[in-house]
């Protein structure tokens, strides 16, 4: 451990991890002012790791429409797209970023440049159709990642299946495809080295972010995975395959082995131990956050964590020996981690359950992500019949405020408590 | 002996229960909530109080519920209507497992313990589809009272089938299928059914167990009643004290507050805690 006071060392993450964005959008505007153009990806399968050698300037469209909600403006973006025609009812990730380019790239946090290339996966179903909007827009190729998903949801292979080694031959061989419009979109050569480095990171910080997630079974729980795990989520994200990134999270990791170490948690009574399961409200994240936290509840893991880190969670390292087939095994893993976590969390929650003592299980569909909402009040009924454990069902969404009530949501929020405290009163009886 | 209080302030109307120490409801009342939501909370309380024969110093705790349960100002805590309701089903129907709230803008169905706690709930989001809002757009659209409309609707025969689900345009259809020369009654019941299929689909959500009780203004409207049954193949507990059943529940948990800790008594207004 670093030579450096606890003072320094507490907080660090986030506050580093803010620092970090900021760079990221200066570097961004920076771009888009040079008009170098950039590499478009998102969150389940960005393959960042392989862009950075053709040094793209890399752009998180999910990230900045989020961004948008967080910093409240959201609406404006949503209605400046709905006005040009876009349907309320569609992803309201997809509206952000229509007007965001409409804008010229324009965002409370910088100016993103616009893109030479999409790259994405099938992890979800809005990636194709929204590349195909830059597409039209700027006559920019689209690189689509077919990753076949499990045969069974959550009956993922692994390496040695037949199946599996079938999945990853035709994953490699879209990856060698991608890496020659690469060459001929950015001009620079495949260099094989330096995706050993960038893999290298990756590994650091695939690595760190299992870690993390792991050292929030301890009690009093190191951070609020619904808060300050979304700020790690984004480096975890954004800076993957970069030196920075893998500096921050060896660091991260430091920080809350010291927290641990020193029983160092989020609230000062930690009384209720929380999962999260769908995608945060972003259009008040600080108040919905403050409607469980107010009640001693914190969050100790969420399954938003796992698919939006695309899998990464899984803690998938790459054999550097064998950079481009390991890859493909990587992004074969990571991305059917990600689709499991999204559309059958039932085993998951089981075990989260268990290794982080969960009191309650908070599930949020929202209203403009059908994808990730889809099948979240069977999954809970499923949970219910399989473990005895509170569960809250709440809708809102993740970027239009307009579906976004707070007295209806602190309202059950509160209902959910009262049910937490009688059972823990029970409990106490029952013990005594 | 010592008395206890509820206040439950909903979306259009605030209750007041008062019980005493044997858990039987001493005094009620029933006021509308307006647009002064604390003075609404008070003058529950005060009539309640008046109805009673009692002072106020003689209610020990007060328990304020329902949407404006932060306006309950003279209140000792806060415990949700969703809790509430549970808690007063039970105690009116010690069997009861499942719960049918039907208020002025929401629909709950709650899934409760032999003790009252709630084990799952299930509302109405961002649409008051279903609930009494409902039945007041079809009172407008009809000019036919409130109060009316239950056995006006008991006397229909052949019902409307109401596609809308929304309260907004329930209206708009209701006066099409006048246009259509329906007969009012034969609407009212399609109406009824329409609310009914609603409430049922939310208690499926939360699983209908043994006795179902149902609770809050419009179980008092036998139409709707009959028409749940039949929707649900069971016949729902309906308790005279439907409407205050919110209140009851606050007065319950604040009672439950005196006899376990034998609570200093309650500060005076203004204060909330």
């Amino acid at each position: 451990m670093n030579d450096v006071s606890g003072e320094m060392i507490v907080g660090r993450g986030n506050k580093e991890g803010a620092g970090l964005f900021r760079t990221w959008f200066e570097e961004l505007t920076q771009a888009a002012e040079q008009d170098r153009r950039a590499a478009y990806v998102f969150v389940m399968g960005s393959l960042t790791e392989l862009l950075r050698v053709f040094d793209f300037p890399i752009v998180f469209p999910e990230i900045n429409s989020l961004q948008t909600a967080v910093r409240r403006v959201a609406h404006e973006y949503l209605d400046e797209a709905e006005d040009y025609g876009y349907s309320p009812d569609i992803c309201g990730y997809v509206k952000a970023d229509v007007a965001t380019q409409l804008r010229g790239g324009e965002l409370p946090m910088g100016r993103i440049p616009k893109p030479s290339i999409a790259v994405y996966t099938n992890a979800c179903n809005t990636y194709i159709k929204w590349a195909e909007i830059w597409e039209r827009m700027y006559d920019v190729p689209t690189f689509v990642l077919d990753v076949p998903g499990t045969r069974a949801a959550g009956t993922q292979t692994w390496p040695g299946d037949p199946d599996f080694e079938n999945d990853r031959r035709y994953v490699a061989a879209q990856i060698r495809e991608l890496i020659v419009v690469c060459e001929k979109v950015s001009g620079i050569k495949f260099d094989i080295d330096r995706l050993r480095e960038t893999m290298g990171h990756a590994n650091t910080m695939s690595r760190g972010w299992k870690r993390v997630l792991e050292l929030n079974q301890a009690r009093p729980s190191l951070f609020n995975a619904l808060s300050d795990g979304t700020i790690y989520l984004g480096v975890a994200n954004g800076l993957r395959g970069s030196a920075v990134g893998a500096k921050y999270f060896t660091e991260l990791v430091e920080e809350l082995e010291y927290k641990r170490e020193r029983g160092i948690g989020t609230l000062t009574d930690e009384q209720y131990r929380l999962l999260f399961v769908g995608v945060p409200c972003y259009p008040i994240f600080r108040r919905f956050t403050e409607l469980f936290t107010e009640l001693g509840g914190t969050f100790v893991n969420s399954t938003y964590l796992w698919f939006a880190s695309g899998g990464a969670n899984a803690g998938y390292e790459y054999d550097l020996g064998n950079p481009l087939d390991s890859l493909a095994e990587g992004l074969l893993i990571s991305v059917r981690d990600a689709m499991d976590s999204m559309f059958y969390q039932t085993n998951i929650l089981i075990q989260m359950i268990e290794q982080y003592e969960a009191d309650g299980v908070v599930y949020h569909p929202i209203k403009s992500c059908r994808t990730v909402s889809t099948g979240l009040a069977d999954n809970r009924r499923e949970l219910m019949n399989e473990r005895d454990i509170p569960s809250l069902f709440i809708e809102s969404d993740m970027m239009d405020r307009r579906v976004v009530s707070e007295a209806q949501l602190k309202n059950r929020v509160d209902a959910f408590f009262e049910g937490l405290a009688a059972r823990k009163d029970r409990a106490a009886a029952e013990t005594a | 002996m010592a008395y206890a209080a509820g206040v439950d302030v909903g979306s259009t109307q605030t209750k007041a229960v008062v019980i005493d120490e044997d858990r039987k409801i001493v005094s009620r009342c029933l006021t509308e909530t307006g647009a002064n939501v604390v003075r609404a909370a008070e003058k529950a309380f005060e009539e309640a109080l008046h109805g009673g024969d009692l002072r106020e110093e003689e209610v020990e705790y007060v328990v304020g519920t329902g949407y404006g349960r932060y306006k309950v100002t003279f209140g000792n805590a806060q415990v949700t209507e969703i809790s509430c309701h549970g808690r007063g089903a039970v105690h009116m129907f010690p069997e009861t497992r499942t719960v049918v709230d039907m208020g002025g803008q929401d629909t709950k169905a709650i899934r409760v313990s032999p003790t009252g706690e709630i084990v799952d709930f299930c509302m109405n989001d961002k649409c008051a589809a279903g609930t009494g809002r409902f039945l007041g757009a079809a009172s407008s659209a009809l000019d036919i009272p409130l109060d009316e409309l239950g056995p006006t609707a008991l006397r229909g025969e052949r019902a409307v089938k109401i596609s809308t689900t929304c309260t907004v345009f329930a209206e708009s259809e209701v006066l099409s299928w006048l246009g259509k020369g329906k007969k009012i009654e034969d609407i009212l019941l399609g109406v009824h059914q329409s609310i009914a299929a609603r409430s049922a689909g939310l208690l499926r959500r939360v699983g209908i167990d043994e006795e179902v009780t149902f609770t809050g203004g419009v179980a008092r409207n036998l139409a709707m009643v009959e028409t749940l049954n039949a929707r649900l193949g069971l016949k729902v507990n309906v308790s005279e004290d439907s409407h205050f059943m919110g209140a009851l529940g606050a007065a319950l948990f604040a009672l439950d507050r005196i006899l376990a800790s034998r609570a200093p008594a309650k500060s005076g207004r203004g204060k909330t805690t």
